[in-house]
């Protein structure tokens, strides 16, 4: 294929990508009146905030936002936490059952949540999270994928390093905190970012364990709104930015460590 | 150097430590409702009070029940052509920015962004371009004289919305997970089979191709998992109509479970659905113990 073709078919392809995400900021900021006109149209022909003024005023945005930024900030350092360090053992110490433990480990990621979500809902309720926040940060804290990474990752830490700090005499936390992990830097910003998105934009637990309207977090509040609001597509596309925006802004400047992270797990 | 290093019991406690708060959430949030879900699924409940205990019933139920085989099936037809189709675009795709090519960082970037995209607002998007009445997909197809068609209303066009909207969802995570596989081919390679005569297509073929090989086995597992798992696309984009002819089995578990609340059916339906995903991953397992995904 000749390079001007290569050129053009990746154009193709990007236009397609792009085209709706386009399509979204025009309809969020075209007014009723002209969407309700019905000609074809590639850009607003008059910019217009009507849309952002009216979905702030009759839905809690902020507060929604708020809730979607302290859960997924939550859920991200637990599972930065909690995947560091048993990823830290899985690689390192050795013990009685750390396979089985693994295998059973990475075996929930093949499990879609609602198989569980009937049972899940009634202990979350029976520990009194119903109505929290916790009701959605505990059970999506632990990552099965990001423990996978995490041990993918350490086990290229050398062992003789570990065992030289053991040998003066340091204890497996200090090792941790003053080997580990200063050398697992680009691994902290892996695990976090997947997780801050994954959390963002989770769905399917959320829509079960918030029926409390003033707990809503994003993907919920887009959702309960698309349903008030109906096929009032320029509400709907305003509110949908408010969802979509910061986490492609994130996703662009971060964007080595959301690769690094997806590449690491595929390849070895 | 074995005896020297031996290990004092004092590693394996520490480990246990280092794994509690990850294990302990698993087990509780996960394996605890895992077991859970079982004993559910043997009981006839609303979720109000205390259940039933029906033994097989629910599972009875299923095999005459013409819904939940319609899902299973949609199911498997979704699974099979989202994963051939977003595999191959995605492969085509890599190999593109692969080559030599004007701002491919910043084609790069356009391709994955879809990723960043929450599931909800993606289907959203696609209840937009695709509305029957005002949509921008009718009026471009109208416009270069090409017959509206009814994505909301009929069963075909509306099984064709989630494929494509998935698809233009998940193609970016595919190319990225095969242009990591085609940067690790090195250029002697290509080279020795160009001087051995090979075209193109053939070097494609009989070297590109073999050596991705561990890329396209982690991609069809991971893609028949999330295709499994579809519910985001197709709760908001369809609801599983019309006529239920997009519903999957997951929006059928959580309508049985939290709509119609006949909750031991709904536990019955997810035991399907784990069986089947437990089913794939060990013929995977079988399939590829050489090819250690672990390592």
């Amino acid at each position: 294929m000749s390079k001007a073709l290569r050129f053009g078919a990746a154009l193709l392809a990007a236009l397609v990508i792009l085209a709706p995400l386009y399509w979204m900021v025009v309809v969020a900021f075209s007014s009723r009146r002209e969407l309700l006109g019905g000609d074809l149209r590639v850009w607003p022909r008059q910019f217009t905030l009507e849309n952002v003024e009216r979905v702030f005023s009759s839905f809690p945005v902020v507060a929604w936002f708020g809730n979607s930024l302290a859960i997924s900030l939550v859920v991200a350092l637990l599972s930065v936490t909690t995947s560091l360090l048993a990823g830290y053992a899985f690689a390192h110490l050795r013990f009685r059952g750390s396979n089985a433990l693994f295998f059973v480990a990475l075996g929930t990621l093949v499990l879609p949540i609602q198989v569980i979500m009937v049972s899940l809902f009634r202990i979350v309720t029976g520990l009194g999270l119903y109505g929290t926040y916790w009701a959605v940060i505990l059970p999506t804290a632990a990552s099965a994928f990001g423990l996978f990474l995490a041990r993918q990752f350490l086990l290229g830490i050398p062992r003789e390093l570990v065992e030289a700090a053991r040998l003066d005499g340091a204890g497996h936390l200090r090792v941790f905190r003053s080997v580990v992990l200063p050398l697992s830097k680009p691994l902290v910003a892996v695990l976090f970012f997947m997780s801050l998105l994954q959390s963002w934009n989770d769905f399917a637990w959320p829509l079960i364990a918030l029926r409390d309207n003033a707990l809503y977090t994003l993907p919920i509040g887009l959702l309960y709104l698309q349903g008030q609001f109906g096929s009032d597509y320029g509400a709907t596309m305003a509110f949908a930015l408010v969802n979509v925006v910061p986490m492609v802004v994130v996703f662009l400047v971060f964007q080595r460590y959301f690769v690094a992270g997806l590449t690491r797990s595929g390849i070895r | 150097m074995r005896e020297v290093r031996r290990r004092p019991r004092g590693e394996a406690l520490a480990a246990y430590g280092f794994i509690a708060p990850n294990v302990a959430l698993l087990g509780l949030f996960v394996l605890v409702p895992l077991v859970g879900a079982f004993v559910v699924s043997l009981q006839r409940t609303d979720g109000f009070g205390d259940g039933e205990f029906v033994g097989l019933a629910n599972y009875g139920r299923l095999v005459t029940d013409p819904v939940f085989w319609r899902a299973l099936a949609t199911t498997a037809g979704f699974t099979v052509v989202v994963t051939a189709a977003s595999m191959a675009l995605g492969l085509a795709m890599a190999v593109l920015l692969n080559s030599v090519l004007p701002a491919r960082g910043l084609f790069r970037s356009v391709l994955i962004l879809p990723m960043a995209v929450s599931g909800v607002a993606t289907a959203l998007i696609g209840v937009l371009v695709f509305d029957q009445n005002n949509g921008i997909l009718d009026k471009l197809l109208g416009a270069v004289g090409l017959p509206e068609v009814n994505w909301q209303s009929e069963p075909v066009p509306a099984f064709a919305t989630i494929v494509l909207v998935t698809i233009w969802w998940r193609t970016g995570f595919n190319m990225l997970i095969y242009l990591a596989g085609l940067q690790g081919i090195g250029p002697d390679l290509h080279e020795a089979a160009r001087l051995d005569g090979a075209n193109g297509w053939q070097r494609f073929r009989n070297v590109t191709l073999p050596l991705l090989g561990p890329s396209s086995y982690f991609l069809v597992v991971l893609n028949v998992i999330y295709s499994f798992q579809v519910f985001d696309i197709v709760f908001v984009l369809t609801g599983g109509g019309p006529q239920g002819a997009t519903n999957v089995l997951v929006t059928y578990a959580y309508d049985t479970g939290f709509v119609t609340r006949d909750q031991g059916y709904a536990a019955a339906i997810g035991m399907v659905l784990l069986l089947l995903a437990v089913v794939f991953a060990v013929v995977q397992w079988r399939a590829s113990r050489t090819r250690d995904l672990v390592e």
